[in-house]
C-alpha cells in the first residue's frame, strides 16, 4: 500500500511537485502519467526515500518514508529512470551485491537465480553490466528491484528502451507481479496505462490533474460531450445565454477576438443540446459561425490536461483524433497489438 | 555490519576489476622501492666508512626506515587522490548512488563501507613494503618496534587523507575535479608549516598541530603518543562526518 499526502518538493523558487496526493491499494498497479518534466521522477524519488519532500508525507507499506526510512526502504523495490548498474560487475555479481544491501539474508544465490529467470536475464549472468544492451540493462534493473521481494515496486518508465517484444513481456511480468505487490509505474506512453494499470494519476507541472481508472476516465468524457461554439456578438452576453441553456454544465471562453468568441460548452451526460444552443445564439441576434461536438479520447484527455493551451489544443486535436491515434501507435515506442 | 562489509567488498573489487588497482599498487611499489633504495645505498656507504674508522655507531632505524616512511607521505600525496576520486563522483555520475540511497542502509554504513574499501586497498599497497623490510631483517638487525609504530602511523595518516578524499569526491560528479581538488588540499596540508618561520609563536604552534605530516614524526621514531593517535582518529572521524553531511545536503538539494 502506498499513500501519498499533500506532497510538495521545491528547489528554491521552482516547484517540481506541488501538493500531490494519491493512494494505491495492495495488489494494485497505479500508472503515473505525465509529459517529461512533469514531476513523475521527483515524486517517485520521494516515495523511495532518495530525497525528502519539502512538505507532505508518503507512507509505504505502513512506514513513513521520512520517519522510518530503513523499514520503508526494506519493503520498496525501485527501478530508476537509468538502471543503476555497476559497469564493472557481472550480472550475477551485481544482483548478489544488491541482495546483500537490500537485506536478503537466506539463500542469496537461489534468490538471484530465481529473479534472473523471472526477468529473462539468466543467459547473461556472467556478462559485465557495461556490455549489456539497453533492453538487458533495463531488465537487470527490474531484477534488481525485485530481488528482495518487496511489497511495493516503484518503476520509473520500465519499458523505455525495450523492443516491442520485450515491452509486451515486461508488461506481462508487471501484471503478474501485481497480485503480491503494489506497483507504481510512470510512463508517457498512453496505451501502456490502459493496458496495465488499474488506476491512473495524470500529473502536469507538478500538479495532479486527474485520478481515476483508465476506463472511467474515458467513460467520463465519452458520455459528456463538449461542444465547440464560435459565435459573433458581445462575448459576455453570449456566454451568459449559453450557460442558461438546460443541460449545460460549464461554459469556457476559449478565445475572444473583437466581437467573435470561441466557447467550449460542457454538457451533461447524454444530453444533446445542439438544437438549443443554436436557437439561443440565433434568438439573441448574434451570428452562429460554427457549432460542432468535440470527441475526446484518452490522448485528448492527456493533452487537454497537460498542454500549455488546453482550449485551442483540444479543439485542434479533436479534428485529428483518428490521425493522432495512428501516429501514437506508430511511434515505435508502442508494441503492435497482439 | 554486514552492509558495511558488502559495500567495502564491492569497493575493493571495483579497484581490481579495472586496471586502476594494479596501476596504483604498481606505481606505489616502484616509488617506494626508490625511496627505500636511496637511503639504503647511503647507509651502505656510511657503514663502510664507519667500519674503517670505528667509534660512531650507525642506527639503521633512524637512517633508513624512518626516512623511507617519511617519504611514503609523498607517495600518498600523489596516489591517494586517484584512490578516492571515484568513490562518490562515479556513483553520482552513473546514477548508482540512487541504488545505494534507496536501499535499507544508513549513510554511516555507506560511508564506512567506502572508507574501509579504500583502506583495504591502501593496506594492500603497504603490505608490499613488508618485502623491503624483510630484506633488512635478513641482512641486518633493525629494531622491529619502531617499524611497527611506523606502520601504525602510516595507516592512521593514510586514513586521514582517505577520509578527506572521500569528502571531496562527494562534492562533485567529475572525477578529474575530485582528484585535482584532493591533490591541492593534501599539498596544502603538507606544506602548511612552511610559513612557520615567519609567523608568531602562537600561529606557529597552531600550524604545527594542524599539519598532518608533523604528527607522523614521533611514529617514525618509534613513539606512540596518544596526542598524535587522537589527532589522527579525530581527523578521520571529522572527514567522514563531513562526507556524511555532504551526502545528506545533496539529498535535500536534490
Amino acid at each position: 500500500m502506498i499513500e501519498v499526502q499533500n506532497l510538495s518538493k521545491r528547489y528554491g523558487p521552482f516547484t517540481a511537485v506541488d501538493d500531490v496526493s494519491f493512494r494505491a491499494e495492495s495488489g494494485e498497479i497505479l500508472g503515473f502519467l505525465g509529459p517529461n518534466g512533469a514531476g513523475k521522477t521527483t515524486t517517485m524519488r520521494i516515495i523511495t526515500g532518495y530525497m525528502p519532500a519539502s512538505e507532505g508525507t508518503a507512507i509505504v507499506a505502513g512506514h513513513d518514508v521520512f520517519a522510518q526510512p530503513i523499514e520503508a526502504k526494506r519493503k520498496t523495490g525501485y527501478l530508476p529512470e537509468t538502471p543503476p548498474l555497476y559497469p564493472d560487475m557481472t550480472v550475477r555479481e551485481y544482483l548478489t551485491f544488491v541482495a546483500k544491501i537490500k537485506g536478503v539474508r537466506k539463500d542469496i544465490k537461489g534468490r538471484v537465480d530465481e529473479v534472473m529467470k523471472r526477468t529473462w536475464v539468466a543467459d547473461m549472468a556472467n556478462r559485465h553490466c557495461a556490455k549489456l544492451s539497453k533492453g538487458y540493462k533495463q531488465r537487470v534493473g527490474l531484477a534488481q528491484a525485485l530481488i528482495h521481494n518487496p511489497e511495493v515496486l516503484v518503476l520509473d518508465e520500465p519499458t523505455a528502451g525495450l523492443d516491442p517484444k520485450q515491452i509486451i513481456e515486461t508488461r506481462q511480468l508487471i501484471r503478474e507481479l501485481a497480485g503480491n505487490h503494489t506497483i507504481v509505474l510512470s510512463t508517457h506512453i498512453l496505451p501502456e496505462v490502459s493496458q496495465t494499470c488499474q488506476k491512473v494519476v495524470i500529473i502536469n507541472k507538478g500538479k495532479v490533474v486527474a485520478i481515476d481508472t483508465p476506463d472511467a476516465l474515458t467513460e467520463r468524457l465519452r458520455g459528456a460531450v463538449t461542444m465547440y461554439v464560435q459565435a459573433q456578438g458581445p462575448v459576455d452576453d453570449i456566454e451568459r445565454a449559453l450557460l442558461n441553456v438546460s443541460g449545460v454544465v460549464r461554459v469556457n471562453v476559449a478565445d475572444r477576438k473583437d466581437d467573435t468568441g470561441i466557447f467550449e460548452v460542457d454538457t451533461e451526460k447524454g444530453a444533446d443540446v445542439r438544437r438549443e444552443l443554436s436557437t439561443v445564439v440565433v434568438r439573441g441576434g448574434w451570428g452562429l459561425l460554427e457549432l460542432r461536438p468535440v470527441r475526446v479520447s484518452l490522448e485528448d484527455i492527456f493533452l487537454s490536461l497537460t498542454t500549455e493551451e488546453p482550449a485551442t489544443g483540444l479543439a485542434d486535436e479533436s479534428a485529428n483524433t483518428a490521425a493522432m491515434t495512428d501516429t501514437a501507435s506508430n511511434h515505435g515506442e508502442e508494441a503492435p497489438h497482439a | 555490519m554486514r552492509n558495511v562489509a558488502a559495500i567495502a567488498q564491492r569497493e575493493l573489487n571495483a579497484y581490481f576489476s579495472s586496471p586502476i588497482g594494479y596501476v596504483l599498487i604498481g606505481f606505489f611499489a616502484l616509488l617506494f622501492g626508490w625511496f627505500f633504495y636511496v637511503p639504503l645505498a647511503f647507509f651502505e656507504q656510511q657503514s663502510m666508512q664507519s667500519a674503517m674508522n670505528p667509534g660512531q655507531a650507525l642506527n639503521i632505524n633512524q637512517m633508513l626506515v624512518g626516512p623511507a616512511f617519511m617519504n611514503t607521505t609523498v607517495i600518498m600525496l600523489l596516489v591517494f587522490p586517484l584512490i578516492t576520486m571515484r568513490t562518490y563522483s562515479e556513483e553520482k555520475r552513473s546514477g548508482t548512488i540512487e541504488l545505494l540511497l534507496t536501499s535499507p542502509l544508513t549513510d554511516v554504513e555507506i560511508i564506512l563501507g567506502k572508507f574501509l574499501g579504500a583502506m583495504a586497498l591502501y593496506t594492500a599497497m603497504l603490505s608490499i613494503t613488508l618485502i623491503h623490510m624483510s630484506i633488512l631483517f635478513i641482512f641486518g638487525d633493525p629494531e622491529w618496534k619502531p617499524i611497527a609504530t611506523g606502520y601504525l602511523g602510516l595507516l592512521l595518516m593514510g586514513g586521514c587523507f582517505l577520509s578527506l578524499g572521500l569528502f571531496i569526491s562527494s562534492l562533485t560528479k567529475n572525477q578529474i575535479v575530485a582528484a585535482m581538488a584532493t591533490f591541492a588540499v593534501f599539498l596544502m596540508l603538507w606544506v602548511l608549516n612552511w610559513i612557520s618561520t615567519f609567523v608568531g609563536p602562537t600561529t606557529q604552534a597552531v600550524l604545527a598541530h594542524l599539519s598532518i605530516t608533523e604528527h607522523f614524526d614521533d611514529f617514525a621514531k618509534g613513539i606512540i603518543d596518544t596526542k598524535h593517535v587522537i589527532y589522527y582518529l579525530s581527523f578521520i572521524a571529522f572527514g567522514l562526518f563531513l562526507t556524511m553531511k555532504s551526502v545528506d545536503s545533496e539529498r535535500w538539494r536534490g
